[in-house]
C-alpha cells in the first residue's frame, strides 16, 4: 500500500471520534475501585474507633497526604499521556504530599507525643500495610494503565509509574481508614514504601503496555 | 515554517471539526516533512533511506488513531513532531540500533521539504495480509481501490455504518500489530 492510499483510508475514517484520555481513565478507574474496595470490605474494613479517631487530626492528615498524591498524580498522568508533554514543570506537583508529611511529622514532634520515636514509626500494622497498599492497588493499577493506554505518552514507564502512584495514592486512602497506626512518622515509612513498590510495578508494565 | 505551522493547525482544527478534506489535505502536507525527517533520523543512525517510508506510514497512523491527545488550542508541529521522534526511535530500536539521545530530526526549524513523491512501504502492506477477510477488503476498497465508503457498502451488501467500523477496527490492528511484530 502507497503512502497516497494510507492517507486516502485515514480520512475516510476522519469521522470516528475517540473519547479523551481523562474521560476513559476516569471510567476505568470507576470500574477498577469496586475490586479495590471488594479486597478492602472482606479483609480490612474501617478501624473500630473511627469515630474516635476522626477527633484526632493525624488521622485526618492521612488521608491529606494520600489524596494530596493521588489528585496530582491523576492530573501528571494525564499531562503526560500527550505525546509532546515533558514532566518538566509538573513534577513539583509530587512535593504536595511530600510537604505535608514534613509539617505533620514537625507538628507530632513539637507536641511532646506519648510514645517514642520507634514505636511510632515502626507501629503495629506495618506488614499489613505493605501487604493491603499494593494489593488493593492492582485492579486501580490495571484500570489505570488501562486508562492511559488511550493516550499517547512519548515516556511510557514514566507513564506507567504515575499510574502506579495513582492506584497507590488511592489505595492508601482506603487503607488508611483501615490503619490505627495515626503517627505521619509511620505513614512517612510504610506508606511511602507500599507506594514505591506500586510504583516500580506501573513503571515496569507501563514501559510494556503504555507504547502507542 | 510559521506560516506552515499556523496552516498546519488551522487544517487540523477543521478536521476535528469534521472535514474529512482538511483532514486529507493537512495529511498530504505534513508527508513530505516526515519523510524527510524520517530520511535524516536512519542516515544519521548508518541506516539505508529506503526504510524511511515504513516510519512514514506508522507516523500517519499513529497520527490518526492518537490524534484526540491533540489539544486544539495548541499547534500542532511540536504535537506531529513528538509522535514522528518516538516512531523513529522505536524503528531504530526494533532494528537493534543504538539510539542517540537528542534526535532533532523532527525540529521546529526543517530545511526544505524533500520533492514530493509517493513511495510503497512493505510493512503496512506485509501486515494488511494477516488482518480479517472483511477488514482487508474494506481497507483495500478505499484506499487502493479510492471508492467511497458508500460504494464500498453497496460493493460488499454491507451497511455504510458496518464498513465505518470494519475500516477503523482496520487502520487500528494494523498500527497495532506494526508496534509488536
Amino acid at each position: 500500500m502507497d503512502t497516497d492510499q494510507l492517507i486516502r483510508s485515514l480520512a475516510a475514517d476522519n469521522a470516528h471520534r475517540a473519547p479523551r484520555v481523562g474521560a476513559v481513565l476516569t471510567m476505568a478507574l470507576l470500574v477498577a475501585a469496586p475490586l479495590s474496595i471488594l479486597i478492602f470490605a472482606t479483609f480490612l474494613g474501617v478501624r473500630a474507633d473511627v469515630m474516635s479517631a476522626m477527633r484526632n487530626p493525624f488521622f485526618d492528615m492521612k488521608f491529606a497526604v494520600t489524596l494530596s498524591l493521588a489528585i496530582p498524580a491523576i492530573i501528571v498522568s494525564l499531562h503526560l499521556s500527550r505525546p509532546e508533554a515533558l514532566l518538566r514543570g509538573w513534577g513539583w506537583l509530587l512535593l504536595l504530599p511530600v510537604g505535608l508529611l514534613a509539617v505533620a511529622i514537625g507538628s507530632e514532634a513539637m507536641m511532646a507525643p506519648a510514645m517514642p520515636v520507634t514505636m511510632r514509626l515502626m507501629g503495629k500494622n506495618s506488614r499489613t500495610c505493605l501487604i493491603a497498599i499494593p494489593a488493593m492497588s492492582l485492579p486501580l493499577l490495571a484500570g489505570a494503565l488501562f486508562g492511559l493506554r488511550h493516550g499517547a505518552p512519548s515516556n511510557p514507564a514514566l507513564a506507567g509509574a504515575f499510574a502506579g502512584l495513582v492506584s497507590a495514592g488511592l489505595a492508601a486512602t482506603l487503607y488508611a481508614s483501615h490503619c490505627t497506626d495515626d503517627s505521619p512518622l509511620f505513614v512517612a515509612t510504610w506508606y511511602t514504601l507500599a507506594t514505591a513498590v506500586v510504583t516500580a510495578i506501573g513503571a515496569a508494565v507501563g514501559s510494556r503496555v503504555l507504547r502507542y | 515554517m510559521r506560516g506552515r505551522e499556523d496552516e498546519w493547525t488551522g487544517l487540523m482544527r477543521s478536521a476535528m471539526a469534521g472535514d474529512d478534506a482538511a483532514y486529507h489535505r493537512l495529511l498530504k502536507a505534513v508527508t513530505p516533512v516526515l519523510r524527510a525527517a524520517a530520511r535524516r533520523g536512519l542516515a544519521r543512525a548508518g541506516q539505508p533511506p529506503d526504510q524511511a517510508e515504513d516510519i512514514v506510514q506508522e507516523i500517519l497512523l499513529a497520527v490518526h488513531l492518537k490524534r484526540h491527545t491533540w489539544d486544539s488550542e495548541a499547534a500542532f508541529a511540536p504535537w506531529l513532531f513528538a509522535i514522528g521522534r518516538n516512531k523513529l526511535i522505536d524503528a531504530l530500536r526494533r532494528r537493534g540500533k543504538r539510539v542517540f539521545v537528542n534526535i532533532d530530526d523532527f525540529a521546529e526549524t526543517l530545511p526544505g521539504e524533500a520533492p514530493q513523491e509517493t513511495a510503497s512501504a512493505g510493512e503496512v502492506a506485509a501486515q494488511l495480509g494477516t488482518l480479517p477477510q472483511r477488514q482487508r477488503d474494506v481497507l483495500q476498497s478505499i484506499a487502493v481501490e479510492a471508492a467511497s465508503i458508500k460504494d464500498t457498502a453497496a460493493k460488499f451488501s454491507m451497511s455504510e455504518g458496518a464498513v465505518r467500523v470494519a475500516l477503523h477496527r482496520g487502520l487500528a490492528a494494523l498500527t497495532a500489530k506494526l508496534r509488536d511484530h
